[in-house]
């Protein structure tokens, strides 16, 4: 398996432009702005088969062209470093090990589609992360790499470094937007979308950070040399990230479509303490968990999605058999309640609903019917809301009934938690 | 007041975009760094520096949860209590905060020193489990390393 995403990462000083240009960075900018034409750059992205790498899995390529050509309006491009779906950490191993490969991604974006500044969007608690990435944007102005006329080329291109404060729902593109604006980070009615009526109501793409990691490699090697890795339809690699019970936790460079268990025994090196393994989240909490006997799963848009789950940012989240799975819903129930960002009712509503009826199953409090409830309630607040917040707090508490419906009887019928192991909340 | 040093930075992220407003989240952590918390003159003089009704900088600053409407202790510590790190008994350390420093989470200790808090996800799961001391994350918490934690904080 070839490593490019992070085959750098170990490399002493990676985070300096010094030790980046050493491993050939910059290269694949200075070609596209030298020697291809914006749609040129574009077209290859849109040929590599590269998908977003922030959960939807969006085709990259085919959204820069909804970018409107010319000039009339400034365009602007919002690089969502939110992170902050449960369970993923990766984005933040690009920041701290080789920042330069996201600003030349981003250079080569802009040009693509004729940007006239980038805001990195970051969460506001990656505090270090945001100073590495200040220093990199520094560095790279410093040595013109960003600025005016970058290699000669005529061509302008500004990054700026914004902080975020605290909101799972900046991660949503046009929350992020609204954050960037300077309001509460509510999002927005779509249509329009961003292409059309973005920031400060200009043209905008928004993409995550690993999704801009992957077109510089995608220039320097072509978009054959791109899809002849992962699978058909989800080309590349990845980095996945694995925590829970897990022997080694941490995050992976793997081809897309790696299979689920592989990654688990073999790349993790299995469940902690030699437990039997009970349920895998695969790709962040809003994901549908499944349970041990599935995870002989490919890891790829598709192959979860025919498991009746998704890949999501790629975060898996692994359970041994002490652990809970009434307490699971409760923590990820916590979470989207505390998250929602108020404007619809399903979702606000909805979230507060399912934290308070799984609060109290686990209390001995719980009656049999709350189990259909909470299926009627989280079936409310599907595809009914203003974004996928409201879906992405309903996903999980479908998925963890439907294969654990078992386990949320017993806990009613005998009033309290029947995994005595189990951690704690 | 915010300092003289703190307006100019908050007029060298104002030049960052083409709109005053966009500043805003900028100035908030800006002011926090100085002050430690968000009071109502800070919130009206950011208001006015950045040319938006009071009411923008208060409706920013309480859907934000890393804007503290309160003043908070010197340590601000708080203990993620999302799934990865929970599923790693996050709540033996939250409970071993609680009882080392006397406080319940969401309170402060006499002498203003810490304020316990839990929080959501921090993207330290593969660190799990972790807490977040002011600015910086500890990871690969265990009762002992949060011990060494605190007698370090004097």
């Amino acid at each position: 398996m070839e490593l490019y995403l992070t085959k750098n990462f170990k490399t002493r000083g990676s985070k300096t432009l010094k030790v980046y240009l050493k491993n050939g960075g910059y290269k694949a900018s200075k070609k596209a702005l030298k020697k291809m034409k914006p749609e040129e750059v574009t077209e290859e992205i849109k040929k590599s088969g590269l998908r977003g790498r922030g959960g939807a899995g969006f085709p990259t390529g085919l959204k820069w062209t909804f970018m409107p050509k010319g000039n009339e309006k400034p365009k602007y491009i919002g690089c969502n470093c939110d992170e902050s779906e449960p369970g993923t950490f990766k984005d933040r191993q690009i920041i701290e090990n080789e920042p330069h490969q996201l600003i030349e991604g981003l250079i080569i974006g802009s040009y693509a589609m004729g940007i006239k500044a980038c805001y990195i969007y970051i969460r506001g608690e990656y505090t270090m992360q945001a100073e590495i990435l200040q220093k990199a944007v520094d560095e790279a102005y410093k040595e013109n790499y960003l600025g005016k006329n970058i290699f000669d080329s005529g061509f302008n291109c500004d990054i700026y470094v914004h902080r975020g404060a605290g909101a799972y729902i900046c991660g949503e593109e046009t929350g992020l937007m609204e954050s960037v604006e300077g309001k509460k980070g509510q999002p927005r009615k779509k249509p329009p979308f961003p292409a059309g009526y973005g920031l400060w109501g200009n043209p905008t793409t928004i993409n995550n950070v690993e999704t801009f990691c992957h077109v510089p490699h995608i220039i320097n090697n072509g978009a054959d040399w791109f899809k002849k890795i992962g699978t058909e339809k989800s080309a590349g690699n990845t980095i996945f990230g694995i925590s829970g019970h897990i022997k080694k936790p941490g995050t992976y460079e793997l081809p897309m479509g790696y299979n689920l268990k592989d990654l688990i025994f073999k790349i993790a090196g299995g469940i902690r303490n030699d437990n039997k393994l009970k349920a895998v989240i695969p790709g962040g909490s809003s994901t549908k968990v499944l349970p041990a006997g599935m995870v002989d799963v490919k890891m790829d848009h598709d192959s979860l999605m025919q498991a009746g789950s998704s890949l999501g940012t790629g975060a898996v989240i692994v359970m041994d058999n002490t652990s809970c799975m009434v307490r699971v819903g409760i923590v990820l129930s916590h979470f989207y309640r505390h998250e929602s960002c108020g404007q619809c009712t399903n979702c606000r509503e909805g979230t507060s609903w399912i934290h308070q009826i799984l609060l109290g199953i686990e209390n001995g409090r719980g009656k049999k019917e709350d189990i259909d409830l909470l299926l009627d309630v989280a079936g409310n607040m599907e595809a009914n809301t203003i974004c996928a917040l409201s879906d992405a707090a309903a996903w999980p508490i479908q998925g963890l009934i439907k294969h654990f419906r078992g386990e949320f009887e017993d806990h009613i019928k005998s009033g309290k938690c029947t995994c005595p192991e189990s951690f704690e909340i | 007041m915010l300092s003289e040093n703190a307006k100019k930075e908050i007029s060298k992220e104002i030049s960052k975009f083409p709109e005053k407003k966009a500043a805003l989240l900028p100035a908030l952590h800006i002011a926090q760094k100085e002050q430690g918390w968000i009071s109502k003159e800070t919130m009206e003089e950011i208001a006015s520096i950045i040319e938006i009704k009071p009411i923008e900088v208060m409706e920013v600053v309480s859907f934000y949860t890393m804007f503290n409407m309160n003043p908070v202790g010197r340590y601000h510590l708080q203990v993620c209590t999302n799934l990865s790190c929970s599923l790693l008994n996050s709540r033996h350390m939250l409970n071993h905060l609680q009882d080392k420093l006397g406080i319940k989470t969401g309170e402060t200790t006499k002498d203003n020193k810490f304020t316990l808090s839990t929080v959501e996800c921090l993207g330290s799961c593969g660190t799990a489990p972790m807490m977040q001391v002011n600015d910086e994350f500890h990871e690969n918490l265990t009762k002992q390393k949060i011990d060494t934690i605190l007698e370090s904080l004097k």
